[in-house]
C-alpha cells in the first residue's frame, strides 16, 4: 500500500511538472503583456525598465529556470497585473469558487441518485420517461445557456434574485446569510444542472446493469422482498462505479465555474483566470492551472484509496 | 435494402424519441448545407448590414429580430448553426482519425509506444478539458480552424483511449492471430482486419462527443475566445447577444439559445439511443 501511495505521488509531481513547463511556455508565446500593462503614452525605456523588473527581459530557460527556483521556495511568481505573490491572489478568490462548486456537487448527488433509481426501476413508465428525457436536456444545454435563461427569468423578468455578486459574506461562504443565500441559488443551479442530470444518468444505466446480474435474480427467486432487493443489493452495488465519477467531475466543476463566474460575475478564481489569460498575467494562469491540477491529483487519489476499501475486489 | 433489416438499424427505430431526433437532425443539415437558400441576408457581407436596423423587435421584415448592428437574428442563426455543425464535425472526424489510428497502434505493439502515447493521454485527462481549450485558445486567438485544432487536441485522446482497449482484446483472437500465421503484416493486421471489427464503439462515442464538440465550442465563444462574431456561430451569437440582454433586448440571445439546445438534444437522443442498442450489458 506504501509502495503504491509513493508510487502514486512520484507520477503526480511528474504530472504537475509536464504541467507547469507546458503552460510557462503557452504563455511565454503568447505575447508581452507589458504593453497590456502600459499606459498607451509610455516611452521605450519605460517598456525596457518593466520589461527587466518583471524578469521577462530573459531567454525562455533563464526565465524557466527562474521559475523553477522560486517553486522550490514555495513561490509561484509575483503577479504582473496585481503586483503581489500569484499563489495569494489565487488563494484569496479560492473559497469562493470551491463554495460554488461543493454546494453543487452536493446538490447534484442529493437530487440525480434519487431520481437515477426511480428512472431505473421502472423504465418503461411515464415518468421515467420524463425524468430521462430532462436529463437528456440537462446534458445537452451549454452550462452559460442555463445561466443566462435563469437571469433572464429570475433577475430581468421577475426581480427575485441579483444576477452578479457575491452578497453578504460570513465566515469565508456566502451560505450563512439571507443576502449571501440569494446570491447563491442561481450560480449554484446553473453550475449543477449538468452535473445532476449526468449523476442521474449514471446512476440508472449502473442500477439497470446490476439489477440484470444473476446475484440480483436469485435474491428476488429467493424471495427476498423488491424494496430490499432494489435498495440494499443493487443500490450499494451501483454506486462503486460512481464515486470515481463524482471524483473526476469535482475537478471539472471546478473549471466550469469559469463559465458561471463570468455569467454571474462572481468574484471567484475562475473569473480571475479568463482575466488574466487575457492580459497575459503569467504567473496567475500557472499558479491556477498547478492548483487545480493538484486539487484533481488529489480527488483521484482520494478516490482510488476509498475504492479500494468499498470494493475490496481491487486490493492493491 | 440490407441496411434497414440490420437488427442495430430496427432496434434504434423502435424509439420514438430517437427517431424524432434523427428527423430534426436532418433538417437542421439541411438547413446548415444551403443557408444562403434559406436566410434572406449574408451576415458576412457587412453591406447588408444597417444600423437603423439595430435591436428590432421580431417582426415581418425581422422575423427573430436584429443586433446592435442590423444583423438579421434569423439569418446569422442560420450561418451559425452551420458554422457550430461544421465545427462539431470536422473536430469530431479529425480526432477520432488520429484518435483511432494512435490508439490502435498503442494497443497493438505495446511497448514503449504505448507508453508514450498513453503518458501523453493520461496527462491531459488529469486536467478539465475546457481549461486545455482555453489556454490553446489563448495562444492562437480566434478563429474557425484554430478552434476545431483546439478541439481535436482536446478529444482525440477518447477514441485512442477506446480503440486501444478494444484493441487489446480484438488482437488475441482467433482472426488476428490467424492473418498474423499466414504471414500478413503488422499494418496490414491492424487495418485490414482488426479496424473493421472496432468500429461500432468508435462510432457511438463519437456521436456523443460531436455534441460535447458543439458545446465546446459554444463555450469558447461565449467567454470570448472561440469564433469571432463576423463569423459568428450559435455560441458567439449568444455571447452577443448576452451583452444586451439586461437592456431587455432578449431576441438577440434566446433564439439562438434554443436552436443551440435543439441541435444538441437532437444528436444526443441519436447518440443515445445507439449506445443503448449496442450495449450487450443491457441484454440478456
Amino acid at each position: 500500500m506504501l509502495k503504491y501511495i509513493l508510487n502514486r505521488l512520484f507520477h503526480s509531481v511528474i504530472v504537475m511538472f509536464v504541467i507547469s513547463f507546458i503552460v510557462f511556455f503557452i504563455m511565454f508565446k503568447a505575447g508581452d503583456p507589458v504593453q497590456l500593462l502600459l499606459p498607451p503614452d509610455a516611452t521605450q525605456q519605460d517598456v525596457i525598465e518593466m520589461r527587466h523588473a518583471l524578469g521577462i527581459d530573459q531567454s525562455f530557460i533563464k526565465q524557466y529556470e527562474a521559475f523553477l527556483k522560486n517553486v522550490a521556495k514555495g513561490n509561484l511568481g509575483t503577479s504582473f497585473v496585481y503586483g503581489q505573490p500569484a499563489l495569494d491572489v489565487v488563494f484569496e478568490r479560492l473559497p469562493a469558487t470551491l463554495e460554488l462548486s461543493v454546494l453543487a456537487m452536493i446538490f447534484s448527488i442529493i437530487f440525480g441518485v434519487p431520481l437515477g433509481i426511480i428512472a431505473s426501476i421502472k423504465p418503461k413508465a411515464w415518468y421515467s420517461k420524463a425524468i430521462m428525457f430532462l436529463s437528456l436536456s440537462g446534458i445537452s444545454v451549454p452550462i452559460f445557456w442555463t445561466g443566462m435563461v435563469l437571469v433572464l427569468v429570475f433577475s430581468v423578468l421577475l426581480g427575485w434574485l441579483p444576477s452578479s455578486g457575491r452578497g453578504e459574506v460570513y465566515l469565508f461562504t456566502s451560505a450563512f446569510t439571507w443576502d449571501g443565500i440569494k446570491h447563491l441559488i442561481m450560480p449554484v443551479l446553473t453550475l449543477s444542472f449538468f452535473q445532476l442530470a449526468l449523476i442521474l444518468r449514471l446512476t440508472r444505466t449502473g442500477m439497470m446493469e446490476v439489477m440484470m446480474q444473476d446475484y440480483i435474480k436469485l435474491a428476488v427467486a429467493k424471495g427476498v422482498p423488491r424494496r430490499v432487493v432494489v435498495y440494499y443489493h443493487a443500490l450499494k452495488n451501483s454506486l462503486i462505479p460512481l464515486i470515481t465519477v463524482i471524483g473526476i467531475q469535482f475537478g471539472q466543476l471546478v473549471a466550469f465555474t469559469i463559465v458561471t463566474e463570468t455569467i454571474f460575475a462572481w468574484p471567484g478564481t475562475g473569473k480571475l483566470i479568463i482575466d488574466s489569460i487575457q492580459n497575459l498575467d503569467r504567473p496567475i494562469v500557472v499558479a491556477y492551472l498547478l492548483i487545480i491540477s493538484f486539487i484533481f491529483v488529489a480527488i483521484n487519489f482520494v478516490v482510488d484509496v476509498l475504492y479500494t476499501f468499498v470494493d475490496p475486489r481491487v486490493r492493491v | 435494402m440490407k441496411f434497414f433489416k440490420n437488427e442495430f438499424v430496427v432496434e434504434f427505430f423502435e424509439d420514438k424519441l430517437a427517431v424524432g431526433g434523427l428527423i430534426v437532425f436532418i433538417l437542421l443539415s439541411i438547413l446548415a448545407l444551403l443557408p444562403s437558400f434559406f436566410s434572406y441576408q449574408d451576415p458576412y457581407d457587412l453591406t447588408q448590414l444597417f444600423l437603423q436596423n439595430s435591436f428590432q423587435p421580431p417582426n415581418h421584415n425581422f422575423w427573430l429580430g436584429t443586433d446592435e448592428q442590423g444583423r438579421d437574428i434569423y439569418s446569422a442563426m442560420i450561418y451559425g448553426l452551420r458554422i457550430s455543425l461544421y465545427v462539431g464535425l470536422a473536430s469530431t472526424i479529425l480526432s477520432v482519425i488520429i484518435g483511432y489510428t494512435l490508439g490502435l497502434i498503442s494497443g497493438y505493439y505495446g511497448g514503449w509506444v504505448d507508453t508514450i502515447i498513453m503518458r501523453i493521454a493520461d496527462i491531459q485527462l488529469s486536467f478539465p478539458a475546457i481549461l486545455i481549450a482555453l489556454i490553446i485558445m489563448a495562444l492562437w486567438g480566434q478563429g474557425v480552424g484554430k478552434i476545431v485544432i483546439a478541439i481535436t487536441i482536446v478529444n482525440w485522446v477518447y477514441y485512442a483511449r477506446t480503440a486501444r482497449g478494444v484493441v487489446l482484446s480484438e488482437k488475441e483472437k482467433d482472426y488476428a492471430q490467424s492473418a498474423k500465421a499466414l504471414g500478413m503484416g503488422n499494418l496490414g493486421i491492424i487495418f485490414g482486419e482488426i479496424l473493421p471489427n472496432t468500429t461500432a464503439p468508435i462510432i457511438v462515442i463519437a456521436t456523443v462527443r460531436i455534441a460535447n464538440a458543439i458545446i465546446l465550442e459554444a463555450t469558447l465563444s461565449f467567454l470570448g475566445l472561440g469564433v469571432p462574431i463576423t463569423q459568428p456561430s450559435l455560441g458567439s451569437l449568444i455571447a452577443n447577444g448576452y451583452q444586451v440582454l439586461f437592456s431587455g433586448y432578449w431576441w438577440a440571445s434566446v433564439y439562438p439559445g434554443i436552436l443551440l439546445m435543439v441541435l444538441i438534444i437532437s444528436i444526443n437522443l441519436i447518440g443515445d439511443r445507439m449506445r443503448d442498442v449496442m450495449n450487450p450489458r443491457l441484454k440478456r
